[in-house]
């Protein structure tokens, strides 16, 4: 066992676990903070991103002790009122079916705004190849994604964010 | 087919359980129980002194709109206020039928009539409450948006205050339901209710249950179908850092710790001898050998219309294929999971299921109660596909619980999920057809070998022939045979069953005798659907809204396929390319005829998730077997669909009065065929096997 210290969702985060824990599992049992999924362990499908200073990452292969320090956002933390362009957008366009996948397409999709504010349909490819949806909701992705660009930069241009 | 029998009073009065005010999880906090007094107006509709009108779902989301759906059959007919509805999933209740459960697409078609009554009942006596309250009748009274309105004095009273009086009422026993015309909600597209709590992380899905001292669990099953535990030995599974305790069960070895991680590096720890049974040998090959060699000898008639043999000897032209397909695992995207905790006098169960009465009904046995003394904690399911209509999960947490006390939670890893489901069964089929002087049809003969989950009837299994026996061209003679071919793997329901496969190969084969015939397939399939109007109104709406004979921008190829399952129609055109080994399906045209749409983004939506899956096993699904065990263990090696793969799909509803159809697997079937067709139509080659191959490309 090893004591940790992170930033989780803007406040301090103390945890006392096997420093090579993945951090998905610290989350969802440790910490109690289950919008974060399982979906594979291995990297194959995303369902577990998370941001680790600002990067999307995979939890469930990120050892608990290598975020020490480090500012860790999940699907929680995004907003706390659904504000964040992402997630009104994806309400807008009422992406999620079963939803399990969500947390990790919202989480991966910020981080591309982020980084490419105005992605084209390839940025989004790219960006969003790796995470799996068994439900099929990649079409209203597509579009979600664009309009949370669209919102993004209007709030941006508004001031606000 | 199960019908479902419910006299109607016991179906509007009886109770919803105690949930409402029981449902407690410690961490989620914001599922606490309702805290204002809430009136039971029936067992669907509960209205809160603060308005709060509560909908009972009774059967489970996952993923298909169900929430959605069936608040709008309820509120439709209850003319409440939207916006303040919530929703709830309930106990196992007989108000909701002999058997609770998603399955089959069947969910608006069950509840279409039921539950505009029920939402009309309550109404009702809301109603009369409110006569009774001013002391006028009824028909001075109308209600609209939560309130009833006094039409000769405008007084007003919210269902908030008349649901305590209301609930004392009778059952109104005639309810006239609304004609189509007057539906204010149905055919509308309202947000999803159950989208907020999907973009925030929010929703609890079974594996998102957490109780105090819950232990986390993982098991050990035997790698060879069949298999059971010879000897184990534990000691270095109980030394990983926060394992608990390690206990058999029947199903393998389980190992408990404070958390999911901690139990899976206890299993792998563990050392364990299997006695692998009469499966160890078994391989893919051997497999599709027991198929041919029983496709060599007749089988079960599953139709027969016309004479086929004479047909076949006559004709002016005959085609024989033979069509192949693999085992497919379901996937779902949430891992199977089930917490459980068992006391000496009842249990409970927490479980994303398909199926609450199986779910009910499994835990009982495992324990030894009574059914009334389980009750079921139904959970969001992060899909399905019919993988959450077994209950195998649920009787491993429950026998685990039993063994250790306490709250336990039972995880799946996504290895346990693909080596341990139960598949879509494999098949192989032979086709032979005739052909008259002008082209035409005028015999088909199908052999299907494939294994049977659905039960015998006169040796054939519906689930192994729907696709193939019940085709609505209009064929003088067709012979359609069945051998159940029992191979070990465990087989079940995988979205739109039968139809996943046979449809691919009876579109697949129809477009060989269109090309035998000389006949363009969408001409073929006209002439030979003139008996089956809704079918041919589908195929004519997909083939004009895809441009079906226009020309195409080069290096494009067109493919057509029809499916008629679940009470509902379905034509699609895909379009594809091929360059440098690679298959592109850039768009998919699809027109379904699914009757009165309830919610027609919610269809849209099934669409468009239907396809991708059954282009996912169009492209890539295959569960292969060798040494009895499968050979797939994570998404690297059972790959789907991604976004970048995603083609463009429209979707084009044919306006319909009928009552309604299923959609859920409406769309899955036909992709494949469409695709194929497309293949055949730029290479020339046709593909009778799946998953498509690279080799299949050039
Ligand atoms: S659970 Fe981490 S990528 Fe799948
Ligand atoms: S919404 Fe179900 S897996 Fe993506």
């Amino acid at each position: 066992m090893a004591a940790i210290e992170f930033t989780l969702n803007g406040k301090i985060q103390k945890v006392d676990v096997p420093s090579h824990m993945p951090l998905l599992w610290v989350l969802r049992d440790t910490i109690g903070l289950t919008g974060t999924k399982f979906g594979c362990g291995m990297a194959l499908c995303g369902a577990c991103t998370v941001h680790v200073d600002g990067q999307p990452m995979r939890s469930c292969v990120t050892p608990v002790a290598s975020v020490a320090a480090k500012h860790v956002t999940t699907i929680e933390g995004l907003s706390s009122d659904h504000s964040h362009p992402v997630q009104r957008a994806w309400m807008e366009e009422d992406v999620p079916q079963c939803g399990y996948c969500q947390s990790g397409q919202i989480m991966t999709a910020a981080a591309l705004l982020a980084k490419a504010p105005n992605p084209t349909d390839a940025d989004i490819d790219e960006a969003m190849h790796g995470i799996i949806c068994r439900c099929g909701t990649y079409q209203s992705i597509r579009r979600a994604i664009h309009l949370a660009a669209e919102y993004r930069a209007a709030s941006v241009k508004g001031g606000a964010v | 087919m199960i019908t479902q029998k419910i006299d109607r009073r016991s179906f509007l009065k009886a109770g919803a359980g105690g949930l409402l005010l029981g449902f407690y999880l410690p961490e989620s906090g914001r599922l606490k129980a309702q805290t204002n007094a809430a009136s039971k107006l029936n067992a669907f509709v509960h209205v809160g002194s603060d308005d709060t009108v509560t909908l009972f779902i009774h059967m489970a989301e996952m993923g298909q709109g169900t929430v959605t759906s069936l608040s709008m059959l309820l509120a439709e007919e209850l003319e409440c206020d939207w916006n303040k509805i919530r929703t709830e999933f309930p106990g196992v209740d007989r108000a909701y039928g002999p058997l609770q459960g998603v399955f089959g697409s069947r969910s608006i078609r069950t509840s279409w009539e039921p539950l505009r009554k029920a939402g009309a009942s309550a109404r009702e006596m809301l109603i009369e409450a409110a006569a009774e309250n001013w002391g006028v009748g009824r028909d001075q009274c109308r209600a609209e948006n939560g309130v009833v309105i006094n039409t000769a004095t405008n007084a007003r009273l919210s269902y908030g205050r008349l649901a305590e009086a209301a609930a004392k009422l009778p059952v109104p026993s005639n309810i006239t339901l609304k004609d189509p015309k007057q539906f204010r909600l149905i055919g509308t597209s309202p947000k999803r209710l159950d989208t907020p709590g999907k973009v925030d992380g929010r929703t609890l899905f079974g594996i998102d249950v957490r109780l105090p001292g819950m232990q986390y669990a993982v098991i050990a099953r035997c790698p060879v179908f069949g298999g059971k535990v010879a000897s184990f030995d534990a000691a270095k599974a109980k030394a990983v850092e926060g394992v608990k305790q390690v206990v058999e069960i029947s199903n393998g070895i389980a190992v408990l710790a404070d958390n999911t991680w901690s139990a899976m590096e206890g299993r792998r720890a563990l050392q364990i001898k299997w006695d692998e049974g009469a499966n160890a040998n078994a391989s893919s090959a051997s497999i599709r050998k027991l198929f041919v060699d029983l496709a060599e000898k007749p089988g079960a008639t599953a139709r027969k219309e016309g004479d086929v043999e004479p047909a076949l000897a006559g004709a002016a032209k005959r085609i024989e294929a033979v069509y192949e397909a693999p085992y497919l695992a379901h996937a779902p995207m949430e891992p199977l999971n089930c917490v459980a905790h068992v006391r000496p006098d009842g249990c409970e169960v927490w479980a994303s299921t398909q199926i609450q009465t199986a779910a009910r009904g499994v835990a009982a046995k495992v324990t030894g109660l009574a059914p009334e003394k389980v009750q079921v904690h139904t959970m969001y399911l992060g899909g399905g596909f019919g993988r959450r209509g077994g209950s195998d999960y649920i009787g491993e947490a429950v026998e685990v619980a039993k063994a250790v006390g306490g709250p336990v939670k039972l995880t799946w890893s996504r290895e346990d999920d693909l080596q341990h489901d139960m598949y879509r069964p494999a098949s192989y089929s032979r086709f032979a057809a005739g052909l008259d002087s002008d082209g035409w049809p005028v015999a088909w003969f199908t052999r299907i070998a494939c294994p049977s989950f659905g039960g015998l009837q006169n040796g054939v299994d519906r689930t192994g022939v729907e696709g193939v026996a019940d085709i609505l061209y209009g064929i003088t003679n067709i012979l359609v045979e069945y051998h159940a071919a029992d191979a070990g793997i465990p087989v079940s329901y995988w979205r739109s069953v039968g139809y996943s496969q046979n449809t691919f190969f009876t579109e697949s084969f129809v477009d060989e005798l269109a090309v035998a015939g000389g006949k363009d397939p969408l001409e073929l399939r006209r002439r030979l659907l003139a008996k089956s109007p809704r079918m041919l109104g589908a195929l004519e709406l997909a083939a004009a809204k895809a441009g079906w004979g226009q020309p195409l921008p080069h290096g494009r190829f067109r493919g057509i396929a029809v499916t008629n399952n679940i009470g509902s129609f379905n034509a699609q055109v895909a379009e594809i390319s091929v360059s440098q080994g690679k298959l592109r399906v850039h768009r998919v045209v699809c027109a379904v005829d699914c009757g009165q749409v309830v919610n027609p983004r919610g269809v849209e939506q099934q669409i468009q998730s239907g396809i991708v899956f059954g282009l996912t096993a169009a492209l890539k699904g295959a569960i292969t077997i060798d040494r009895g065990r499968v050979q797939q263990q994570n998404f690297h090696q059972y790959d789907v669909l991604r976004i970048d793969e995603m083609p463009h799909v429209e979707v084009h509803l044919v306006p319909s009065q009928n009552a309604p159809g299923g959609i859920g697997e409406s769309s899955t079937p036909g992709i494949a065929p469409a695709v194929a067709n497309a293949l055949f139509a730029a290479t020339g080659k046709r593909v009778r096997r799946l998953p498509i191959r690279p080799e299949d490309l050039v």
